[in-house]
C-alpha cells in the first residue's frame, strides 16, 4: 500500500547536485518539519528510499539538467523533482506547496492530532469508553473489540474518556501530564483513576446527566440575560463550576459548550450502551 | 557495519517536547552526518494510517526520537503497524535533554542520564 499523497520530501545530495550547507540543511529541515512535511536527508542514490509513498518531492542544487533518480525500493513512485539552487527556505516552501497542490498532497491541515490511543496491555475491553464518548470517536471491530474509529471527531484538548477509563488504558500521547500522556502507570495512577469513576458514580451514575441538568440551568439563566457578555460570563461561570464539581476531570470550555442537546445526548447514550452490548455479546460468543 | 536506523519525530503541532530539545536534537544529528530519517509529527501519521509506519517498524534496530515509548508503542500499533519491541529503542525527549537523546540515538554512552526510555515489556 502507498501513501497517495505527497507530505515526504527528499533532500537530495546525490548525483550531479550540489551538497547542502550544514547550516542551510538544519533550517530546510527544521522549516518542512513545522509545516508539516516528513524530510528525508539523502545523500547518494543507494540510500534513496521511497518509503511506501506515491509521490514525493525532491529538492536538489542541481548544477545542470536534473538528472533520472529512481527510489531503491520502489520505481512506482511519481518523483516531483525541484532545483531550489539559491533559494531561501520561504521560497523553498513555496516551490513545496506548489508541488503539493499538483498532486492533491498536502503537509499541515490545521488539525491538531488529538485523539486516544488504546494501551491494549492495559485494556479490559470494558467499552466505558465507548458509552462515555458522545462525539462517536469510538466503535467495536466485528470481534467485539474497543477500537478508535473516528480520530478526527474528538474534541482538542479533551481527555475526558482518558479519566473514565477504569484501566487507565487511554492515552493522549500529546497530554501534559502523565499517566494519560504515555507515562508508565503506578499503583496511585490506578486508584486515582478508579476514585473519578466512583465520582461520577456518586453524582448520579452518569456525567451526561449531571452535564444535561447543569447546562439546561445555564441556559435557562442564559436567556434570561439581556447583557451578551454578562450572560458569556456566566456561563463560563458555570462550567467551571461544573469541572470542578466533577472532580477536574479537565475537559476545556470548548467541549462541553458544544455538548449536543438533552435529546440528542439521550439518544446517543442509548445507541452507544446498544453499540457496546452488541460487541460484549459478540465476544462472549468468541469466547 | 552501518548505524543502526534513526527516526526523528518533530511533534509539530504540540508543544509537548521542550523547544530546545528537538531543536537540539535535530541540530546534532544534522552534524553527525549520520543518515536519519525525519518526521512532522507520528500522532498525525498514525490517525492517517500512514503506511510509511509499517516501513520503519520492520527495520532492525530502530531507534525512534519522540515521547514515552507507551505512547510510540500504540501509535504504531493503532496505525496497523506494530513495533517489534525486542528490535527498537525509543528516546523520550519529553524527559530527556538534547545532549542524552544524542547520545542514546548515535549510541554513546549517555554519562549520567538515567532516565532509559529502552522498550520492555
Amino acid at each position: 500500500m502507498m501513501s497517495a499523497t505527497v507530505q515526504r520530501v527528499v533532500l537530495y545530495e546525490g548525483q550531479a547536485s550540489e551538497p547542502f550547507q550544514k547550516g542551510a540543511r538544519l533550517e530546510l529541515l527544521t522549516a518542512l518539519l513545522d509545516r508539516g512535511y516528513s524530510v528525508s536527508c539523502v545523500q547518494t542514490d543507494d540510500d534513496f528510499r521511497g518509503q511506501g509513498h506515491q509521490n514525493l518531492v525532491v529538492l536538489g542544487q542541481f548544477n545542470g539538467p536534473i538528472p533520472t533518480i529512481t527510489p531503491q525500493d520502489t520505481k512506482e513512485a511519481n518523483l516531483h523533482v525541484r532545483d531550489i539552487a539559491g533559494l531561501d527556505s520561504d521560497q523553498v516552501l513555496g516551490v513545496v506547496e506548489d508541488a503539493c497542490q499538483t498532486t492533491g498532497g498536502v503537509g499541515s491541515e490545521g488539525w491538531k492530532p488529538w485523539f486516544p490511543v488504546i494501551d491494549y496491555d492495559r485494556c479490559t475491553n470494558c467499552m466505558q469508553c465507548l458509552s462515555f464518548c458522545l462525539f462517536d470517536v469510538y466503535g467495536a471491530t466485528e470481534e467485539g473489540k474497543i477500537t478508535v474509529r473516528n480520530e478526527t471527531n474528538c474534541k482538542t484538548d479533551c481527555p475526558a474518556c482518558s479519566r473514565v477509563c477504569p484501566e487507565v488504558a487511554i492515552l493522549f500521547p500529546k497530554y501534559k501530564a502523565g499517566p494519560i500522556n504515555g507515562d508508565e502507570v503506578n499503583t496511585d495512577d490506578v486508584r486515582r483513576e478508579a476514585m473519578k469513576v466512583d465520582i461520577s458514580s456518586l453524582l448520579g451514575g452518569d456525567i451526561y446527566s449531571m452535564l444535561r441538568d447543569r447546562n439546561a440551568k445555564a441556559k435557562s439563566r442564559f436567556s434570561k440575560e439581556r447583557d451578551d457578555e454578562r450572560a458569556l460570563k456566566e456561563r463560563q461561570r458555570c462550567l467551571k463550576k461544573l469541572q470542578a464539581g466533577m472532580g477536574d476531570l479537565d475537559i476545556p470550555a470548548e467541549a462541553l459548550t458544544n455538548l449536543p442537546s438533552a435529546d440528542e445526548i439521550r439518544l446517543k447514550a442509548e445507541q452507544s450502551k446498544k453499540i457496546a452490548q452488541e460487541a460484549l455479546e459478540r465476544q462472549k460468543k468468541d469466547l | 557495519m552501518s548505524s543502526p536506523p534513526i527516526l526523528y519525530c518533530r511533534c509539530a503541532y504540540a508543544k509537548v517536547v521542550p523547544k530546545e530539545v528537538k531543536d537540539g536534537v535535530l541540530e546534532q544529528l544534522v552534524e553527525s552526518g549520520v543518515a536519519f530519517e525525519s518526521v512532522a509529527d507520528l500522532c498525525n501519521m498514525s490517525a492517517k494510517r500512514d503506511p510509511t509506519l509499517a516501513c520503519y517498524a520492520q527495520q532492525p534496530g530502530l531507534k525512534i526520537a519522540a515521547c514515552y515509548p507507551r505512547a510510540v508503542k500504540w501509535l504504531f500499533a493503532a496505525a496497523g503497524s506494530p513495533l517489534t519491541e525486542e528490535n527498537v529503542e525509543i528516546v523520550n525527549m519529553r524527559t530527556l535533554n538534547a545532549d542524552e537523546s544524542c547520545a542514546q540515538l548515535l549510541g554513546e554512552p549517555s554519562g549520567e542520564a538515567d532516565n532509559t526510555t529502552q522498550e520492555t515489556e
